[in-house]
């Protein structure tokens, strides 16, 4: 990792070629040594560098909400995010849901409402329900409808959706 | 994607002077326009400094400000209790400005130095953008328009800045406080941004290297009542075709004192001073809230792909103004 004490200021050099860089990524409570080029995001670091293929590309320009996960606790878009800006961030995704392999209850309620067609954006949408639930904003039908709206499902499974976080919200 | 390298600033006099000493260096932030950009092609910065560890985060208050750090994300501005109490209108723009995912991303200052939505800026397959390429032409003049800008246009580029909080945000008169390689200023959001002119890919003021280090809200009196409505093609998280923020203190039917500004419809957020002059000592009611409409529309330049922006930017101002009165009395 460049850090800027170490790094004089530029003078008339040329473009870089391919740049690499050494960073740990902390995904799932585990962390992870990774040496890749500077331009993998977030999301293809989790799929194509750690074989974590539960966030999916969609759009990959931070509009579907298919490659959710958590950082620090709070949903973010991984298409947008440079790997190298998450060092030393706690990475969650999809796939630390049901460590035992038994369902977290979002994903539980989600079967339970048919709450998916296609089931692309599924995780996305599972990450950004738990989300929501842990950010208190799951209290009406309108509130869910606001705070979802950055996840996009082409198949149109909204109603089910909401119904399976309100489930859950509600304790169920 | 071009290649670049990716370096993390520690310092913030530092990251200033790297930057500001390098023509191909850009600070990066939370990203979420800047990366999608870099992915299509449209910038290509060589030297990439991020600036997200830098102490430029949190937010302070005094009686009369709040101060907000640069890299304080546009979810933690909302949740402020300050912003949620006495500046309800930055807090609603904010909310209905982006997902709860890009919300947690982005910074409020890189929201204010977001780029424009124009879909012909932002595909370089297109020749045409006198703000990509100057001197270029503007492919959207002659093309789909219905997402550009209505006030503050030129001959050269009409693409609209779709920041729904820097509308409240230079209704309140707010500024930025920025770090340069020869010190530090500060400046009026309200002369923050360029209308594109004949250089439209000039946006703002600031000089390269130059970084937004905070952003200083101004309060209200605590009597005043404020709302922003923002009215789109979807319900949710979607750009505004119009929008308006507006602050008013009303004292026994009249307007004491008022802020108006517009989204949707300027190369800049658009502060309505007619609008305001129209406003300031009137009666709070039908005939004053129209005439600040037609005042705040007068210099409109619609193009046939955005004439229906008029109208609507008017009626938008009104139930604006209607809701916030409504509150107030």
């Amino acid at each position: 990792m460049k850090h800027m004490e170490t790094e004089a200021p530029p003078t008339g050099q040329s473009p870089p070629d391919v740049s690499q860089v050494d960073i740990t990524l902390t995904v799932n409570g585990t962390a992870h040594r990774l040496e890749i080029d500077s331009r993998v995001t977030l999301l293809d670091a989790l799929r194509d560098h750690l074989g974590l293929t539960g966030a999916k590309k969609g759009c990959d320009q931070g509009a579907c909400g298919a490659c959710t996960v958590l950082v620090d606790g709070k949903r973010v878009v991984s298409c947008l995010a440079l790997a190298a800006q998450y060092e030393d961030r706690e990475i969650t995704t999809v796939e630390s849901l049901c460590p035992s392999g038994e369902l977290h209850p979002m994903q539980e309620a989600f079967a339970r409402h048919d709450a998916f067609q296609c089931g692309y954006c599924t995780p996305g949408q599972i990450m950004s329900a738990v989300s929501l639930i842990a950010e208190g904003r799951a209290n009406s039908e309108e509130e869910i409808r606001e705070f979802m709206s950055g996840n996009i499902c082409r198949c149109g499974a909204y109603p089910n959706i909401r119904a399976a976080i309100r489930d859950v919200a509600a304790g169920g | 994607m071009r290649p670049f390298d990716y370096v993390r600033a520690t310092d913030t006099e530092q990251a200033v002077a790297v930057v500001s000493a390098d023509p191909h260096a850009s600070f990066l932030a939370g990203g979420t326009t800047q990366l999608d950009l870099m992915k299509d092609g449209v910038l290509g910065p060589e030297r990439l400094i991020d600036i997200t560890r830098l102490p430029l985060a949190g937010i302070t208050h005094t009686d009369t400000t709040v101060r907000v750090g640069a890299l304080t994300t546009m979810e933690e501005l909302a949740a402020d209790p300050v912003v949620r109490e006495r500046l309800p209108f930055v807090r609603e723009a904010l909310l209905l400005g982006a997902s709860t995912q890009l919300r947690n991303m982005a910074t409020i200052g890189g929201n204010l130095l977001q780029r424009a939505r124009c879909r012909y800026f932002r595909d370089p397959t297109v020749a045409a953008c006198n703000k990509r390429n100057p001197g270029s032409g503007c492919a959207a003049i002659t093309g789909i328009q219905r997402m550009h800008a209505i006030l503050g246009t030129s001959d050269h580029c009409i693409a609209l800045h779709a920041s729904d909080v820097a509308v409240p945000l230079v209704a309140l008169d707010a500024v930025v406080h920025v770090r340069g390689a020869n010190g530090t200023r500060s400046i009026p959001l309200t002369q923050f941004y360029l209308p594109p002119g004949d250089t439209p890919h000039i946006e703002n003021v600031l000089q390269h290297g130059e970084l937004i280090t905070a952003l200083e809200i101004p309060l209200l009196p605590e009597t005043a009542r404020s709302h922003y409505l923002k009215v789109r093609d979807r319900v949710s998280y979607e750009f505004a075709l119009t929008s308006a923020g507006v602050a008013l203190v009303i004292e026994d039917g009249h307007i004491q004192e008022v802020r108006v500004a517009l989204g949707g419809v300027g190369t800049v957020p658009w502060r309505a001073w007619d609008a305001e002059d129209v406003l300031r000592g009137a009666r709070a009611g039908a005939d004053s809230f129209r005439a600040a409409a037609e005042a705040a529309l007068e210099g409109a330049r619609p193009l046939p792909g955005t004439a229906f922006k008029v109208e609507l930017a008017k009626r938008t101002l009104v139930r604006t103004l209607e809701t916030v009165a409504g509150a107030a009395s």
